[in-house]
């Protein structure tokens, strides 16, 4: 049994924890600590209110709200300056803290990790377990060290580093393990990096992805609005030298090459200049249109979009913007840009970011989760072949018969103006 | 919870690797804040062949009236990766598994299993192979699967084991222990008392 310092909750999941919570009579022992947000389902058109564009889906807000309201739980509601994205916002307000533990029930919790903290995801109710107890019951997961070293090509990121890691072992590779990433190129990854690397922990199966925090990690978090001032402590929190894991993975980042995903996994993964392989899964290739052999560089596509956990922070944002500059989106392709949070949509604005996407044909919208998953209201055209910066390239998880290939933003932004799918 | 002990069923093949909850349940499925009235939603891309018009695909093997009725199903590996949601778990419920066989599970779908009564068995690939459409047995507490002579024995965690074959709450379980937890969390605001956070008004 251990301790829960932080909950996050957002309106999709845990409304459901909130009112099962509600309905045995129990309520959370210390709300202060639970945090909630509207990111799952919120609209994410300018001009926003309660209402969705999936059929019902304003219950989901409304409920959330109210439920938020009675347990005396912070909500971070569709319109505040400080909505956005969970695994966004909680880094932006410092309330996820080094040596902490912090749950959600939302998979891609992991991303926090990347603080020092750990952070994962649960299910509901797990979520009302933690609210009720201010603990969790978790069976000790098996240790695996990833070590990246070597400095990374040019147009190689954090995103390249872990869809490599889920291509080379599988979906399923990191199966009852925390990973924590380290080695040379992971601390030479500033902390939005590191988020995006820890983010897809939950793609390759981990109970969790970690990174020892640094000086980086540390300037990072002081001043934020929920983080302790002064700071405590936090320099033993790294492995031991010599600490012995299960399992350790050595990657030379200096021969990483920008990656994006063919198939309906994430493992089905491969270098932009490559062909996919011959013995492609059958099933997967039907889905997505493609043969054993396609090169993946060229395929046409109908939507870029740009946004979720995993690349949605300034300086994704930053990057995707310089490639974008001055050019623009390719005849028939529709653009977008979801920023992940309130904060980094209103500082992009300030850069003068959000003019050079609307120039280039983008579209520039308020944060949310988005388009990352179909929810039942928008999508894209049936059928559509999708670019995205997003973690989840599964069947139909954009909409119906939409085929998603997933990889860097600046990768997304390229082939946004190229109309194919092109390296940066 | 209803607890959890033995059950004999034919065993429906859903012998793909990496099945996602989005497939198990996509969130358009997801229709309200609670638990229920999800079932008819469950593997609906795969299930229909319009899903709007709830048209079925007869290839399908929820659809094969062979299989009506059955409450083991049978995966690949990595099965219920994906989104965390709990409505994977409840849609498969309410549609009437109560265990899954494969030769791996996702972790956070795994936990959910548990906590809601539906068993997670896992063997290895080419087992589980030869279970599909058999009339299979599995008894938790011997942790045995069988088919006919064959048997074979399966791990799962102590905790996990007891709160199946007990139908235990788990919430109720851990307030057994609210003296320790509060004793701990006394000590705990001292050592680091910056985790604790005043009310927000």
């Amino acid at each position: 049994m251990i301790a829960i310092d932080r909950i996050f909750l957002h309106e999709r999941t845990g409304a459901s924890a909130l009112k099962s919570l509600e309905e045995a009579g129990r309520a959370p022992v210390d709300p202060a600590r639970v945090f909630a947000v509207m990111d799952h389902i919120v609209d994410t058109r300018i001009g926003r209110g309660d209402g969705t564009l999936m059929a019902g889906g304003d219950a989901f807000i409304t409920e959330t709200r109210a439920s938020c309201r009675a347990a005396g739980i912070t909500l971070f509601d569709v319109n505040d300056a400080e909505q956005g994205i969970t695994h966004v916002i909680s880094p932006e307000l410092g309330i996820v803290l080094p040596g902490c533990t912090l749950i959600a029930p939302d998979s891609h919790t992991c991303t926090q990790g990347a603080f020092g903290a750990l952070a994962w995801g649960i299910g509901s109710s797990e979520a009302e377990h933690a609210m009720a107890t201010g603990t969790l019951r978790v069976a000790k997961p098996k240790t695996m060290r990833v070590n990246y070293n070597g400095e990374l090509p040019a147009g190689v990121t954090a995103k390249d580093m872990i869809l490599h890691l889920i291509a080379q072992e599988g979906a399923g590779g990191g199966k009852g393990h925390i990973v924590e990433f380290a080695g040379d190129t992971v601390r030479g990854l500033d902390m939005e990096a590191r988020m995006t690397l820890c983010n897809m922990a939950t793609e390759f199966a981990a109970f969790s992805g970690i990174i020892a925090p640094d000086e980086k990690t540390i300037s990072f978090v002081e001043g934020r609005r929920y983080a302790p001032s002064p700071l405590p402590d936090w320099s033993d929190l790294h492995s031991d030298t010599g600490a012995q894991f299960d399992r350790e993975i050595e990657i030379d980042a200096s021969r990483l090459t920008p990656i994006v995903s063919w198939g309906t996994s994430p493992e089905h993964s491969i270098g932009i200049d490559e062909a996919i392989p011959a013995d492609a899964n059958a099933s997967a290739l039907g889905y997505m249109g493609l043969q054993a052999g396609d090169r993946i560089a060229g395929q046409h596509i109908d939507v870029a979009f740009i946004g979720s956990c995993t690349n949605s922070r300034i300086t994704d944002l930053r990057r995707a913007a310089a490639i974008v500059k001055d050019r623009q989106v390719a005849a028939g392709v529709l653009a977008l840009v979801v920023p992940g949070s309130t904060a980094v949509k209103k500082q992009a604005e300030s850069e003068g970011l959000d003019r050079i996407f609307t120039d280039a044909g983008f579209e520039w919208r308020n944060s949310g989760c988005s388009l990352c998953f179909y929810a039942g209201g928008e999508s894209f055209p049936k059928g559509s072949r999708v670019i995205s910066s997003t973690n989840r390239n599964f069947e139909g998880r954009q909409g119906p018969k939409i085929k998603t290939h997933i990889a860097s933003p600046e990768i997304v932004a390229a082939s946004a103006i190229a109309g194919e799918i092109a390296a940066p | 919870m209803t607890p959890f002990t033995t059950l004999t069923s034919l065993a429906m093949p859903l012998i793909r690797d990496n099945v996602d909850t989005d497939a198990i349940i996509p969130s358009r499925e997801m229709r309200s804040t609670g638990k229920t009235g999800l079932a008819d939603g469950l593997f609906a891309p795969w299930r229909y062949l319009d899903v709007d018009a709830r048209t079925p695909d007869p290839a399908f093997v929820l659809n094969d009236p062979d299989f009506s009725g059955a409450q083991i199903l049978l995966g690949g590996v990595n099965f219920g990766c994906g989104s965390s949601r709990e409505h994977a778990v409840w849609a498969l419920s309410e549609y009437g598994i109560r265990a899954i066989i494969a030769p791996g599970f996702a972790p956070i779908f795994e936990n959910n299993c548990v906590r809601n009564g539906l068993l997670p068995i896992a063997l290895p690939a080419d087992i589980v192979a030869m279970l599909s459409g058999q009339k299979v047995a599995v008894d938790l507490p011997a942790q045995q699967v069988s088919c006919g002579a064959d048997i074979w024995r399966f791990d799962i965690g102590s905790e996990a084991k007891m709160m199946l074959t007990e139908g235990l709450d788990a919430i109720d379980l851990t307030l057994k222990h609210g003296k320790a937890i509060a004793a701990w969390q006394e000590a705990d605001r001292t050592a680091r008392p910056y985790i604790y956070l005043e009310k927000q008004l």
